[in-house]
């Protein structure tokens, strides 16, 4: 018992005295006792929903409850298993089954399925109701994600977990009773809405109703290619997370056998990631320093995270430019390999970059048409961390038998500031690191900084440049925590001058791409494993990388040149959300109103009815046409508006009838 | 989406202060306007009230009262609830399915004229079976009888469709 929990009395759990502490449910309680009562919609981490029906018990005087929706009380007498219970928990699961197509055994979930650990466990041998004979089909469309209805078992963890830890809300409940299904809005499919890919539904499935989109297939065809060659890259936070695989414990460090296996896999360059970590510190830090300097585009977001792009694309387009145009390590590193190839008298596309990546939504990322190349895609395939194990498996390697290998050079060298970005809050200390090595170059590498705040999630600190100078930063994990974040930047109510964005909480180690078998609260042995490589690493400081130095040397030129541009810098766009195509009338004077994001915030709303009025007032109803449309791109000067090829930003009633009388009379 | 249409939404929204907890009333503004739950206009409503698009969506779909797809402009209720079925409502399903070439699956007409809605107990059971269109109740109906009905409303929507 620690210290801040006060005793609530007592529950009786089969017979056995059992303290209340600070447990929200009864459910908790019981689990306390060593009782693993088995659940599908009950996480910790999310709000309480009852749906499963799975965790009932019955309590004296009350009936059989299911005890994740009671309040714990002194003196209940708990029975967890009883004919009765033990009838309705296998009647619900039977159900589940009859009412889906789960065939286990080719689903990629078999063997970490909840319903299927469930169903072992409650000892089902038969199902005694008829198999639903509708099959709803299985959705590939994303290039992350594959969700399968079949599979469902409606428990809504997906549901609460895109909207209450991740804010975005992309999935639902549609319809109701026996046609319940969980859908993005009107049955898109998952690219066409605002999902960012982070695949944090498909870290909570408890069965195969969403899972990654497997490449593996494209990989072994690449690899038998006898006219290509395939480098792999390996993500920092997949190497403290494989040998969960395999049973090692969370957050041991397995680089070494990774790299042996990769190369039995048939990977001709066994690359880090971690390499191009550094290499990011070298242009983003350059960037910072610029805009800090001039005091402009602050604060400046990192872009490492795909699925933070992704949502700042669809929800802030106003902040797209104090994002770092930096591409992420992924897309730097395939960037630097191709062009060292084709610099070294090779064919572009006779070399493709795979790399293993602890996340769903960089393989979002690599399809992105901005990191190709005539159809060449830098990035051609990722592999997550189980999928990596799956081909390991696949080609029968017993990875913890192999002996420890180490990377190819040069992109396989780094230094600690490149593995710890991984864990949240790894990106700024790298960023730190660097910024001090340069100010103090003597000082130890561990940053002195004055930390003003930690919590699970954020981290805020302050940094002593000298010379009167502070550089204020924020570190954020969680994409709802991001967004807390943004909204008190907006209201002035936070200065910052640096802030890094995880969309995943916990960071890249919490991936949707890692073993699923691990629960939360066991991330931070991951991030812990990442900074023990750190200690044992020889340099800590992304300048000590003498590699860089020598890509800088030979191939790129300047940290922040033209080349530099090319090679490792992106561009965003504004992503639609409501789909509002600008019509145009020819011969009439075409009025658009922007109804993106920010300018509805802005209000357009307000103005596009001032402007009818306007257009009304002026009797020039007939010789105008007027339409809403979509975002020009402008969203820090809105709201917009475009009278024929004039675009007045900032716009309000007075600007547009100004417009308005100029046009017309053309 | 048309100039009309944003317009009637943004009107409707304001209406109730852009309040999410509304959404219900709001949507059921949109629905009276439109006879069903247009896609954009959902979308909009969404953005506007700041919840995500698949929330309004599922409410959508949640209650049977609301309409995703477009309505006819006369909408004909046939009672299938205990009582009128014992007195044959389905005949007079039948009846109005082969006037007006629907089925099962198919709810409108092609000239969105007319929707058939089967619904389960409109509280009416002493005159069953009971058929609604629009807003008048016809009691202890048959198939001639409401054949009769579809073509009086039919008959007055060609007249205005005249004028």
């Amino acid at each position: 018992m620690t210290a801040n929990t006060e005793n609530k009395g007592f529950v009786y759990v089969e017979g056995k005295k059992v303290a209340i502490e600070n447990e929200k449910n009864l459910l908790e309680v019981i689990r306390k006792a060593q009782i693993e009562l088995p659940t599908f919609c009950y996480h910790s981490e999310l709000s309480v929903y009852g749906a499963c029906r799975l965790c009932l018990v019955d309590i004296e005087g009350m009936g059989i409850q299911a005890s994740c929706s009671i309040a714990p009380k002194d003196g209940m007498k708990v029975t967890v298993h009883n004919s009765q219970i033990r009838e309705m928990r296998k009647t619900n699961i039977e159900l589940l089954l009859a009412a889906g197509h789960h065939n286990c055994t080719t689903c990629v979930k078999t063997g970490m399925c909840k319903l299927q650990d469930i169903a072992k466990k409650l000892g089902i041998k038969e199902v005694r109701f008829k198999q639903n004979t509708e099959v709803k089909e299985r959705n590939t469309s994303s290039h992350a994600l594959v969700r399968d209805p079949e599979k469902c078992v409606l428990c809504g963890d997906c549901i609460r977990m895109c909207s209450e830890v991740q804010g975005i809300g992309v999935i639902d409940f549609v319809n109701r009773g026996s046609k319940t299904e969980v859908l993005p809005a009107f049955g898109k499919n998952l690219d066409d809405v605002e999902c960012i890919n982070c695949g944090q539904c498909v870290r909570i499935c408890p069965t195969g109703a969403l899972t990654s989109k497997s490449e593996v297939s494209h990989i072994w065809q690449d690899i038998w290619n006898p006219g290509k060659k395939v480098a792999v890259q390996v993500a920092p936070a997949v190497r403290v997370a494989l040998g969960e695989m395999y049973g090692l414990k969370e957050g041991e460090n397995t680089t070494g056998l990774i790299v042996t296996a990769l190369r039995m896999l048939g990977f001709d360059y066994v690359y880090d990631t971690s390499y191009s970590a550094d290499l990011t510190i070298f242009e983003e830090v350059n960037e910072f320093i610029g805009r800090f300097e001039k005091g402009e585009k602050l604060p400046l977001f990192t872009s490492c995270c795909p699925g933070w792009i992704k949502h700042a694309e669809h929800c802030y387009p106003e902040l797209l430019e104090n994002v770092s145009s930096c591409k992420s390590p992924q897309q730097m590193l395939a960037s630097a390999i191709k062009e060292s190839f084709v610099q070294e008298g090779g064919k572009r596309e006779d070399i493709s970059v795979v790399s293993v990546m602890p996340c769903t939504a960089k393989k979002f990322e690599a399809k992105r048409p901005e990191f190709s190349k005539d159809g060449d895609f830098d990035v051609s395939n990722v592999l997550t961390t189980m999928e990596l194990a799956r081909m390991i498996d696949e080609k029968g390697i017993k990875f913890l038998e192999l002996e420890p290998s180490a990377f190819d050079m040069p992109f396989g060298f780094k230094t600690g500031a490149g593995i710890i970005f991984g864990a949240a809050g790894g990106v700024t200390e790298a960023v730190v690191r660097f910024v001090l090595g340069k100010v103090a170059p003597e000082a130890d590498y561990k940053p002195i900084t004055k930390v003003l705040h930690e919590s699970k999630s954020l981290k805020e600190m302050e940094v002593d440049l000298g010379g009167g100078k502070k550089v204020r930063i924020a570190a954020v994990n969680g994409l709802k925590n991001a967004q807390n974040l943004i909204a008190d930047i907006k209201s002035g109510k936070k200065q910052y001058d640096f802030v890094e964005i995880m969309a995943c909480p916990n960071g890249c180690v919490g991936g949707a791409g890692q073993p699923a078998i691990t629960g939360r609260e066991n991330m931070k042995q991951r991030s812990e494993g990442l900074y023990s490589i750190d200690d044992q690493v020889q340099l800590h400081k992304s300048q000590d990388n003498h590699y860089i130095a020598e890509l800088y040397k030979n191939l790129v030129g300047e940290v922040g040149g033209k080349k530099a541009h090319e090679m490792f810098h992106t561009h965003y766009h504004s992503r639609q959300r409501i789909k509002l195509k600008p019509e145009e009338a020819k011969g009439k004077t075409n009025i658009n109103v922007c109804f993106g994001s920010s300018c509805v915030a802005n209000g357009a709303k307000k103005l596009y009815q001032e402007t009818r009025q306007l257009v009304k007032e002026k009797g020039v109803d007939a010789k105008v046409h007027m339409t809403p449309s979509f975002c020009y791109e402008k969203c820090t000067r809105g709201p917009v508006v475009k009278i024929n090829d004039a675009i007045i930003e900032k716009a309000d009633a007075k600007k547009v009838a100004a417009e308005l009388d100029k046009q017309v009379k053309k | 989406m048309s100039v009309e249409k944003l317009s009637d939404v943004i009107a409707i929204l304001n209406e109730y202060d852009n309040n999410p907890s509304k959404l219900i009333p709001i949507l059921q503004k949109v629905q009276h306007k439109y006879n069903y739950l247009p896609e954009d206009a959902m979308t909009f409503v969404a953005n506007s009230l700041g919840i995500p698009p698949a929330k309004v969506f599922g409410v959508a779909t949640f209650f049977s009262h609301f309409s995703i797809t477009p309505k006819g402009k006369h909408i004909i209720k046939i009672c299938d609830g205990t009582a009128c079925h014992v007195k044959k409502s389905e005949g007079i399903i039948n009846a109005v399915q082969n006037k007006l070439g629907l089925n099962a699956q198919k709810h409108t007409t092609d000239d969105f004229n007319f929707t058939l809605e089967c619904v389960s107990c409109l509280g009416a059971c002493g005159i069953a079976p009971v058929v609604v269109i629009d807003e008048e109740v016809h009691p202890q109906m048959t198939p001639e009888k409401v054949t009769a009905l579809i073509d009086e409303v039919a008959k007055k929507e060609a007249q205005n469709a005249g004028k």
